[in-house]
């Protein structure tokens, strides 16, 4: 075996280490960080209100497209009434959750590696430091607590639009009965359904912000080093939902 | 005291001491380790051997609330300023204050245009960082730096970048600094005539010691050849003008080969 394929996974072993490390100081600080409301309030609003563009477009157009694709199957089988259901449960279960995560990755997560990289390029993390305040609690913890809690309201409104889209192309254009398609939906989704797309988006929204911050705070201090961190995020943060993604689907399937 | 990086010593042999209540200046040429040593001195980076005593205490053992305890009593002027670009400048002059006291709203107010008022700035206090010229930036940042009084103040490279106007006024807001607020200062340079003025003993640094110290005066009127390129701005010498090469003639002739 090549010295390089040796410390390949030693380095992956040392990665998961320093984020886990850094995970542990952050929630060290999320106490602390709690008391300064007004952060965390800039952060949700950050990360998810100035999302919200983006995933009620995208929500929308994958909502249509279900309607399209559902309707053409299901019509197969005449079972066209059950595209709520099939729009409803793709939504909540899968699509919700894996998209609106994806987005955030690419429009929440990379804006956080890109500023806390920028913070540690010009100084401002040692500034603080030099204040003696940490730069964890005052800049980290709070912007991770904002992705926490945003990634999971985004969903909800990612799906909420994506059911809509359905409706309008199953109902409104392709004559699928209004009523049969909201019945069948409210007696088919669970609530179970909808843990499993609650539980999926904290689980990707504490990766992805974990993700993003941990980029950023260990960034080369330079554009390049900032550049690389932030490509870091998006490819890392991809793969990490899709794992996380398969992993937890597996479980839900196992225990119901 | 002795500092080394991958192997290569930046310091060995380092020995200076900042006297309480005066004004000292650090100089030498650029890639000197001058920033580095602001860094060990505020314990961001530690000594290989020996060490630096900050108010009696070895900075290097310290625990990280010790460090920080200490660091509050110190402020420090970056090169860019450093101020937080989400903030605008009260904020940013507030936020010592902020992260440290629980005064009442009312009493932050007045400390901060105080020092806004001390650095000519109480009108820029509603700008944002990005609407400030460099002048300005480094002296919010030093509003910022004396909001909580502390001991010492650390300089790294004030006058960098400014012009003969901003250069003036940062000279005397850090001969003010030290001679109303009794304020040790620290100022790492390599501008000769700004530190002249300021400066009560000066550290000239080279190949990672101190090679000279005294008044600007007494370096002046030295005769240690260091010194004399230095102070001179001449350009060859100790520190010579041509980076290590093979022979001139020999390389051209290989080349067009």
């Amino acid at each position: 075996m090549s010295a390089g394929a040796e410390s390949m996974p030693l380095a992956t072993l040392r990665r998961i280490g320093s984020v886990t490390v850094f995970l542990g100081r952050i929630l060290a600080q999320v106490i602390p960080a709690l008391a300064k409301p007004k952060l965390i309030v800039a952060q949700i609003y950050n990360a998810g209100a100035r999302s919200l563009v983006i995933i009620m477009m995208s929500g929308l157009f994958v909502g249509m497209v279900l309607g399209l694709q559902g309707f053409d199957l299901l019509q197969r089988f005449g079972s066209e009434d059950a595209l709520g259901v099939a729009a409803a449960l793709g939504l909540l279960k899968e699509l919700g959750p894996v998209v609106t995560a994806l987005l955030f990755a690419g429009r929440a997560g990379t804006s956080l590696t890109s500023e806390i990289g920028l913070m540690k390029a010009t100084d401002q993390l040692t500034a603080m430091q030099m204040m003696a305040v940490d730069p964890v609690r005052y800049v980290v913890a709070p912007r991770f607590i904002g992705g926490f809690v945003a990634m999971p309201l985004l969903n909800a409104i990612f799906c909420g639009i994506g059911l809509f889209g359905a409706q309008l192309i199953g109902v409104s254009l392709m004559g699928v009965d209004s009523g049969a398609f909201w019945s069948q939906t409210q007696n088919a989704v669970e609530l179970n359904d909808v843990a499993e797309g609650i539980i999926k988006s904290v689980a990707f929204g504490t990766a992805c912000s974990l993700v993003a911050v941990y980029e950023g705070y260990h960034a080369a201090p330079t554009a390049a080093g900032v550049g690389l961190a932030t490509t870091r995020t998006v490819v890392t943060c991809s793969v990490l939902i899709l794992l996380i993604d398969y992993m937890l689907t597996a479980a839900f399937l196992t225990t119901s | 005291m002795r500092y080394a990086v991958g192997g290569r010593a930046i310091f060995d042999g380092l020995d200076l001491t900042a006297r309480r209540g005066r004004i000292t200046a650090i100089m030498g040429p650029s890639g000197t380790g001058k920033t580095t040593l602001l860094r060990l001195i505020t314990g961001q980076i530690h000594a290989e051997r020996g060490g630096i005593r900050v108010f009696g205490e070895d900075i290097a053992k310290m625990s990280t609330k010790e460090l920080f305890a200490v660091r509050r009593r110190m402020g420090m002027l970056f090169q860019n300023g450093a101020l937080l670009t989400d903030m605008d400048v009260y904020e940013n002059v507030a936020f010592p204050l902020r992260a440290h006291t629980k005064l009442p709203e009312s009493l932050v107010r007045h400390l901060v245009l105080t020092k806004l008022h001390a650095v000519g700035l109480r009108g820029a206090a509603r700008l944002m960082p990005s609407e400030l010229s460099g002048g300005m930036a480094r002296r919010v940042a030093l509003a910022r730096a004396i909001v909580m009084d502390p001991d010492i103040l650390i300089y790294d490279e004030p006058f960098v970048g400014l012009d003969p106007i901003s250069m003036g006024v940062i000279c005397r807001l850090i001969k003010q600094m030290n001679e109303a607020l009794g304020i040790t200062s620290i100022v790492v340079s390599h501008d000769v005539h700004e530190l002249s003025t300021i400066a009560h003993e000066s550290f000239l640094l080279s190949q990672g010691k101190v090679v000279a110290s005294g008044t600007p005066e007494e370096l002046h009127r030295s005769e240690v050849a260091d010194v004399r390129q230095f102070m001179g701005g001449l350009a060859d010498g100790p520190v010579p003008f041509h980076f290590p090469a093979p022979d001139y003639a020999k390389q051209l002739l290989e080349d067009a080969t």
